[in-house]
């Protein structure tokens, strides 16, 4: 595009273009910035996407740019599933979309890398340190594309989410890992051998399998977090290949969002990021359970008008939401009771732990379309010193996050997780289709405590009834 | 300084500026953060623009229409999404 300028400009115009890269690069970190805080989020999110469309405008009129069908032909296509597959996609499949979006991001810098590989006519005069980079990308994007579609297809759950092992498997990752990483280095001395690029191709590919079939379909937020960070690192490396410091520096920023989330993940289910990719945990159905409830123990049933009648002389009432919730779709009925209750004067809160729901947040965003304000919406840490001043909680499809043996017993597979401490409060109804245990497959003594009533069906279905009973108080 | 290390410099910097960023991010926008910085590792789309569009070679050229196809569906999907999410983020009136 830059033969439609003057020749003055044109010979300015590589600098032109730094600048505003630049530019773009301001706006990003201002965007990401906005990002963090409700208020400003969406104007930050826009912000991003104004950066980014900088960015790609004045990339065309790059000099090295000449023929234009690819590129438009590419965007059309490309815009039009993106936009597709935004509008469509189901709130409670965030994790997948967010998976597929990682793999397609990955793949397109492995791409990035191997076509500045073939679009020169002999490959050896490209410089030691740029076929590093170029090796290193296709590595890094591979594992991405790979890993983020084995992901998407244990959320999806047309791969098993149970854990895949055979016996050697962490050695033969490790040597993968390594082979490929010689593999890098050989490519460098010996480009022209095209057998040394496909095999570090293939290898790549295999490798992002091989890391996640592992990984029970439980621990998928934090690999999705992870594959969200090899993302960035590989959009930067693809930086690295065509030294261009806007991809460099928003690869880095993404990098380092996708490992401080999974860092908050790791900690909020008490386990280390070696544990979760190597310890083969938790599939997602608990058949590893044993017996679902010991009948020795006496559970206390309740009925809708109970609740209705000990929620409507409350003063306060903490709503502890799980994944479960979100299953049945009774978000909106969950609203529905909230306000019915916030007309008789009691007050509110929803509280809501890390890894409630399939990826971190996700359970704020399900609640945030069923229009409940974020601000009524506390953390872990804000609910807890709470839960001595509160009258009923309501647990709604949450099991292991409220289970009182994560602080007592040291045995327990979720010792040490950090739990809501709603055994604190006078009340609690536990809202549950049965007694089965969560997916980490162990029993609950929240169930059977004095304070505790259980109010079992479809979560749907009971709040439905809960606040038809409401009506009547 | 050759190029090389000196992007090391920039990713580097870049990766501080990253976590000084989002290390204050309240849980409750742990999803759209994490959907917004998908979009934004699209920003690949540059690196596969100027592929696709150099005419030194036809094979590349087709490389890079899959990739600007591939980074495209992240950038507008992810920015479209997560504007999706961020509007039902509504403060109590």
């Amino acid at each position: 595009m830059s033969h439609f300028l003057p020749s003055g400009i044109q010979n300015m115009l590589p600098d032109i273009i730094q600048l505003v890269y630049l530019l773009a690069t301001g706006i990003f970190i201002i965007g990401i910035k906005r990002l963090g805080s409700p208020a400003t989020a969406r104007s930050g999110n826009q912000l991003a996407a104004l950066g980014m469309f900088i960015g790609i405008v004045v990339t065309l009129f790059d000099q090295q740019i000449i023929s234009f069908d690819y590129i438009i032909g590419g965007i059309l296509l490309g815009s039009a599933i993106g936009a597709f597959a935004a509008k469509k996609v189901e709130m409670t499949a965030m994790p997948e979309m967010v998976a597929i979006f990682n793999g397609f991001g990955g793949g397109a810098s492995a791409l990035v890398a191997w076509g500045e590989l073939s679009r020169v006519a002999d490959p050896t005069i490209l410089a030691g340190q740029d076929l590093v980079t170029i090796g290193l990308s296709i590595l890094i994007g591979s594992i991405t594309f790979t890993g983020s579609f084995i992901a998407f297809g244990k959320l999806q759950g047309f791969i098993s989410g149970n854990p895949v092992t055979f016996s050697g498997q962490n050695f033969f990752n490790a040597l993968l890992t390594i082979v490929s990483l010689v593999l890098v280095g050989w490519l460098a001395f010996d480009p022209a051998n095209q057998l040394i690029f496909w095999i570090l191709f293939g290898i790549a590919l295999l490798l992002g399998m091989m890391t996640v079939l592992p990984i029970g379909g439980a621990d998928m937020p934090v690999v999705i977090s992870l594959l969200n960070s090899y993302s960035g690192l590989a959009a930067s490396m693809a930086g690295f290949v065509i030294n261009n410091n806007l991809l460099i520096i928003s690869g880095a920023l993404v990098g380092a969002a996708g490992l401080i989330l999974t860092n908050i993940m790791c900690k909020a289910m008490n386990r280390t990021l070696g544990n979760v990719l190597f310890g083969a945990f938790g599939g997602d159905n608990s058949d590893s359970g044993g017996p679902a409830a010991d009948t020795d123990k006496t559970v206390r049933e309740t009925t809708a008008q109970d609740v209705a009648l000990q929620c409507a002389y409350a003063d306060k009432v903490v709503i502890t939401p799980g994944y479960g919730l979100a299953v049945a779709q009774a978000q909106h009925v969950l609203k529905e009771v909230v306000d019915k209750l916030e007309k008789k004067g009691v007050e509110v809160k929803y509280g809501i732990h890390p890894v409630a729901g399939r990826m971190p947040g996700h359970m704020n965003v399900l609640l945030a379309e069923a229009d409940v304000p974020y601000d009524q919406l506390y953390d872990m840490d804000q609910i807890n010193p709470e839960f001595k001043s509160t009258d009923v909680v309501l647990v709604i499809g949450a099991n292991d996050v409220v289970n009182p043996t994560a602080k007592t017993t040291k045995g327990s597979p979720i010792y040490g997780m950090p739990i809501l401490d709603v055994d604190e409060a006078k009340r609690t109804i536990v809202f549950k289709r049965s007694l089965s245990p969560g997916f980490a497959g162990i029993d609950n003594p929240l169930f059977y405590v004095e304070t505790n009533q259980m109010f079992f069906g479809d979560a749907k279905e009971t709040l439905q009834d809960l606040s038809q009973a409401l009506n009547e108080v | 300084m050759s190029g090389l290390i000196f992007n090391l410099f920039i990713f580097v910097l870049a990766s501080f500026i990253g976590f000084e960023l989002i290390s204050k991010v309240p849980p409750t926008l742990h999803t759209p953060l994490m959907s917004g910085a998908n979009a934004i590792s699209g920003i690949t789309i540059i690196g596969a623009v100027v592929v696709a569009g150099q005419v030194e070679s036809e094979i590349a050229q087709i490389i890079g229409f899959c990739a600007i196809v591939f980074a495209t569906i992240n950038v507008v999907g992810g920015f479209m999404v997560t504007d999706r999410m961020l509007e039902m983020f509504k403060k109590k009136d």
